[in-house]
């Protein structure tokens, strides 16, 4: 029995590399600012789609929502072995925050044909865990957060083992499932040899159309739109053309979608300030050692 | 989805387990108290399961004017599709203006969708909330909830508002808020609700469960002696664990050092791991990297050894030992042992 995977992905600026430029004035990320990468626990909900795919058949779709841009760890997710790939990109989508990135989602993840969606558990530049429920609820299906193991999957039922924190679960539940899985699930496949020298041409139709302008400085608009859509039909025909897919298509309804779609507004940012305080500084020594632990034996820090 | 309304109420999460109440929930009616007294309304528990009314009382002690108690056999085990469904009709029955969760593996799970089904905003692992004004051209939102939570790997502080749709919801991290003193005269109602729940809200089937004995409890030390990466390896890590025994301390790490085999990530300390606030920390061979200051950084006195004297860990400390913590952890020891 075949299962269809849908992965949603996000590229995140590696939080890991900050450097000065990384916020903009409004307190919003610059993202231009940073590396970005393939958020680590998406892979491993990437790792186990295809684990899924490869035991049992079906298919794996990566979706992602993000810039043109994006489109990077889309062709890295096709590198890996996903089957298709998605790119949701429209200027209307700016400032989406969980909620509305969740309704978003769940317009595109409608149209496709699915038994499981397996998110990673966070993304690392915001930390919510909040997308994963959030669409499991728009999608109305269950869903089974902190998934470290997958025990079975048969006759449309899945048993996994969830990290509680202070111990594991084992749950069962019907599919259709969305599972957010975290990283100690497994250890994600590297790229394909094979398939890397076959995706590394894949491309969005947004990321055609750029690169035809930067070749064409001169050309007209109307020799552009020409230039990229064979360009297009070219890709599509080696299968090598990455889908994507604009609010229009998808049919959402604008009120839930960007900034009016989020209820969550940034009233503050403030870069992290060390308070300076009172200190010491003690010498590595014997007496310098041995005066300070007498200090903090009086002052009855240390019983 | 419920328009802004200054009427109503400051609820809380009440999460307990197997009929016991978790610390998160008292510690989060003590900030609501706080947050209700500033508003000039009633702070509210909500406590879900099954024959879990006895636990109310204790709920006012913490800080609870009201406790809205949901029984039913079948909301026993928390599952994130029943518990939400039910929070879901209790918030528009009374339309609360707040509502905050423990950052637990369970309130993450629960938060999210409750907040989807309501439409309502949800700021995510806080570490602090208040109440305060928004201005935004030219119109003033007064008295809202401010969520304030580290951002971008804990390199920046986001405060978080929502001024157009309520309840204003927030789950904040375990240990950030000091547990009140209960005070066991304080006035107070429980009201149980009456709720319809059906098998269809229950689609997981928990197999089992198991309880993974927590290795140490860092919340609960006076003292965490804790190392990083320039512990060097697991066999040197064996200096920590010395000098935590040596003073009936918890043996803590940094990320590093969990991520590199020298410990279990049960003793990880900072952002992604636990909070502490011990009356004596101390920092072994750690860099201090603001996502692991994000977890130790209210600690009441501060001692740190490392041999880089530029390490940012010496920003915070109170008292400074740059040197090599081969040399320096083992005359420690000796001065805790001989008391000379």
């Amino acid at each position: 029995m075949a299962y269809n995977c849908v992965v949603p992905i996000k590229q995140v600026p590696d939080t890991k590399r900050i450097t000065g430029d990384a916020m903009n004035d409004d307190g919003t990320v610059n993202r231009g600012a940073l590396p970005a990468i393939f958020n680590p626990e998406d892979l491993n909900a990437l790792e186990l789609a295809l684990q899924i795919r490869d035991k049992f058949g079906g298919k794996v779709t990566a979706i992602t929502m993000g810039l043109p841009a994006a489109s990077a760890i889309l062709r890295e997710s096709l590198y890996r072995g996903a089957d298709d790939a998605i790119l949701i990109t429209d200027k209307r989508c700016a400032a989406s925050d969980t909620l509305a990135t969740s309704y978003i989602l769940n317009c595109a993840i409608k149209k496709l044909d699915y038994d499981l969606v397996l998110c990673g558990r966070q993304a690392i530049d915001g930390d919510t865990a909040q997308v994963g429920p959030q669409l499991a609820e728009k999608l109305s299906v269950p869903q089974i957060t902190y998934v470290e193991e997958l025990i079975s999957l048969e006759n449309r039922s899945i048993v996994a083992k969830r990290n509680i924190g202070s111990g594991w679960q084992e749950v069962k539940c019907k599919l259709p499932v969305l599972l957010t899985v975290i990283g100690e699930a497994n250890e994600p496949r590297v790229s394909v040899a094979r398939r890397l020298m076959k995706y590394k041409k894949a491309r969005s139709p947004i990321e055609i159309e750029m690169q035809v302008k930067q070749d064409n400085p001169n050309a007209q608009d109307s020799e552009l739109k020409q230039l990229a859509k064979r360009k297009i039909n070219e890709l599509e025909e080696k299968g090598l053309l990455i889908k994507q897919w604009d609010l229009d298509f998808l049919g959402a309804d604008l009120q839930w979608c960007g900034r009016d779609g989020s209820p969550t507004k940034v009233h503050r940012i403030q870069s992290v300030i060390l308070t300076a305080r009172e200190s010491k500084t003690v010498e590595p020594t014997e007496q310098g050692v041995a005066d300070m632990i007498h200090e903090l034996i009086r002052d009855k820090t240390i019983s | 989805m419920i328009l802004v309304n200054r009427k109503g109420e400051v609820w809380v999460f009440a999460e307990q387990h197997e009929g016991k109440l978790e610390d998160i929930g008292l510690e989060l009616l003590g900030r609501a108290r706080a947050l209700a007294d500033n508003l000039g309304v009633k702070a509210a528990a909500v406590l879900i399961g099954d024959e879990v009314k006895a636990l109310a009382e204790k709920l006012c002690h913490y800080g609870a004017d009201k406790v809205y108690v949901l029984e039913h056999p079948l909301l026993e085990h928390y599952q994130a599709n029943s518990y939400s469904r039910v929070i879901y009709d209790l918030v528009h029955k009374y339309e609360p203006q707040i509502m905050i969760y423990g950052a637990t593996p369970c309130g993450r799970d629960l938060a999210p969708r409750v907040a989807s089904a309501t439409k309502a905003g949800l700021t995510a692992d806080c570490t602090d909330l208040q109440i305060g004004d928004h201005e935004n051209k030219d119109v003033v939102h007064k008295n809202l909830l401010l969520q304030i939570r580290p951002a971008f790997g804990g390199n920046i502080i986001a405060t978080i508002i929502n001024y157009d749709r309520w309840p204003q919801m927030a789950t904040v991290r375990e240990g950030v808020i000091p547990m009140p003193e209960p005070i066991t005269s304080r006035k107070h109602e429980i009201i149980v609700e009456k709720i319809h729940v059906t098998h269809d809200d229950l689609p997981l089937e928990i197999l089992s469960e198991h309880k993974r004995k927590k290795k140490v409890d860092l919340k609960a030390s006076r003292i965490v002696v804790s190392g990083g990466a320039g512990v060097g390896s697991k066999e040197n890590f064996r200096l920590i664990w010395d000098l935590a025994n040596a003073l009936g301390a918890a043996p803590g790490a940094t990320r590093a050092a969990v991520d590199l085999g020298f410990v279990d990530r049960d003793h990880q300390v900072g952002q992604t791991g636990t909070t502490v606030r011990p009356s004596l920390y101390i920092a072994v061979g750690i860099s201090g990297a603001i996502q692991h200051q994000a977890g130790m950084s209210d600690s009441q006195k501060i001692i740190a050894i490392n041999k880089d004297p530029e390490a940012p860990i010496f920003d915070i400390a109170h008292y400074k030992i740059v040197g090599d913590l081969n040399e320096v952890v083992p005359k420690m020891i000796k001065a805790i042992k001989t008391r000379v």
